[in-house]
């Protein structure tokens, strides 16, 4: 029997955390993701979970006590946003190219400077490259599902690597809404008992994390990291389907809202689909063939499934809560852009950055960014590929 | 050194599975010159097995002499040739 509550992003992630009940987690506080270890701490401190809780003095830490914990043989861990996550850059890469499945809830928030706590997708678009599985979550329900899946997919045999599970700052984080929660029982059948693989405190066999690996063997060991991220997509979807089973909420890599017959679509990463969803259903009752890709897994990214629900639009307005400063667009834009390259005819594509340090997104945001695209495929080609929603010109 | 592996030969995540296999590991073999000894002028006061920084001088303890270089993992620095008192020790240049 599933439970119905009403709790905010955090509540639903640490309530993930007390039914996974990990063997150890190290977390360091930090807004608008404190509410989530506090809360994990007082179900540690109330005998609810076997977890040993490690304070830890900062998020480097957090992150270096995880991998340990991780190579020992343990179910792990974690929990950071924004300057947090930037700390932990340098592990990051670690606990990925060694392979250890630890589970990290990140709240999405701005990255310094000027100080913000406010959401935008700078802090997890900058580790998008360090090796790492990356889900992205609409809505506290998501965050609550993707952290139980997460597990799954990050101790498959197949796949053995770290995996995020993201949420928006304030708007999902601490936004109280209608949560089903699984049984205690159901959760813990479901991501089973942890198989550990070569864990270090098996004395008996001991092995090396981390050797010094130079011109000779770096490489391969790069190419076979390529491999392993590649190959979790099929791994993702499979345990997307087998949550559904138990749930009832089936996940994909993407999902797709009102595309089947859409010439024009937004696609965005986070709690804007939800927002983006409205004005999909106002512009289609005025008759407007609009839909919605979400992108629930970002990293890998997943470019077959992308091609398929692109293709057949005329035109595509992509939303980037992250700048690349410099680059030819945000991190989506260029990833869907480069992924239509090969089409033989393929759809005008445009970014537009939104929502940065928090700033509020509208409907009405998102129908300017349908009428702009339309209005890039009357005229047949791009003129101005990257602009701006809400910002004051 | 054997053969080096494939990427798909590696253990998962750079990881050694085998203990103590740095044994096999020989760190000498970017060496571009190596120490030769004349045991016609060695003394055997064994300079070059302390001053060797890399334990790669050999000597027999028991009978009190120098024995020769652990090619293996001899570095060819020349600090043994430097500190001889007889200059009994030559650096020969490697191919
Ligand atoms: S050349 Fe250097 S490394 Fe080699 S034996 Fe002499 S002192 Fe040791
Ligand atoms: S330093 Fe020279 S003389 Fe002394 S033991 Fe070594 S080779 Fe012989």
């Amino acid at each position: 029997m599933s439970k119905v509550l009403g709790l905010n992003g955090n509540a639903a992630a640490a309530h993930a955390m007390r039914q996974i009940n990990p063997h150890v987690v190290a977390a360091y506080p930090i807004t608008p993701q404190t509410d989530c270890v506090e809360r994990f701490a007082e179900f540690v401190s109330e005998g609810l979970v076997d977890t040993e809780f490690v304070t830890v003095e900062s998020e480097h830490s957090a992150l270096s006590a995880c991998i340990g914990a991780a190579a020992a043989g343990g179910r792990v861990m974690t929990a950071t946003s924004s300057q947090g996550l930037a700390l932990m850059w340098e592990m990051l890469y670690i606990a990925a190219s060694m392979r250890l499945p630890i589970v990290m809830m990140v709240v999405n928030r701005a990255l310094s400077g000027n100080i913000n706590i406010h959401c935008d997708h700078s802090d997890t678009m900058g580790a998008r490259d360090a090796g790492w599985i990356q889900l992205f979550s609409e809505n506290a329900q998501e965050v609550y599902d993707n952290m139980i899946q997460a597990v799954r997919i990050a101790e498959d045999m197949r796949v053995r690597l770290p995996v995020m599970v993201t949420q928006d700052g304030f708007i999902i984080s601490h936004a109280v809404e209608r949560v089903e929660l699984l049984d205690d029982d159901a959760v813990k059948n479901f991501v089973g008992p942890y198989r550990p693989l070569y864990p270090l405190l098996d004395v008996r066999n001991p092995v090396t994390y981390g050797p010094l690996d130079l011109f000779d063997y770096y490489f391969e060991h790069k190419r076979s990291e390529i491999e392993a991220i590649d190959n979790c997509l099929p791994v993702i979807e499979e345990v997307g389907k087998e949550f559904g089973k138990l749930s009832g909420r089936s996940y994909g890599l993407l999902e797709e809202y009102r595309l089947e017959d859409a010439e024009y679509t937004v696609v965005a990463l986070g709690s804007t689909c939800g927002t983006a969803k409205e004005a999909v259903d106002r512009l289609r009752d005025r008759g407007k063939k609009v839909g919605l890709l979400k992108i629930r897994c970002f990293r890998p990214f997943p470019k077959d499934e992308v091609i398929r629900a692109l293709a057949p639009r005329k035109g595509v307005a992509v939303l980037d809560r992250s700048v690349v400063f410099g680059g030819f667009g945000g991190p989506v834009f260029t990833e869907i852009r480069s992924a239509l390259y090969d089409l033989p005819s393929r759809p005008l594509v445009i970014d537009f950055y939104y929502g940065l340090g928090g700033r509020d997104v509208y409907v009405e945001d998102i129908e300017k960014a349908f009428a702009r695209i339309e209005e890039v495929v009357r005229a047949g080609r791009v003129e101005k590929h990257i602009d701006y929603l809400g910002l004051r010109e | 050194m054997s053969k080096l592996k494939s990427w798909k030969e590696l253990p998962l995540g750079g990881l050694i599975l085998e203990a103590g296999n740095a044994r096999t590991y020989k760190t000498g073999d970017w060496r571009t010159e190596r120490p030769q000894v004349d045991k016609a002028k060695c003394i055997n006061c064994f300079f070059c097995w302390a001053y060797c920084p890399d334990a790669s001088v050999i000597v027999d303890a028991d009978r009190g002499t120098m024995e020769g270089f652990d090619y293996d993992h001899c570095k060819g620095c020349g600090i043994c040739a430097s500190v001889c008192p007889k200059q009994a020790i030559t650096m020969i240049p490697e191919r």
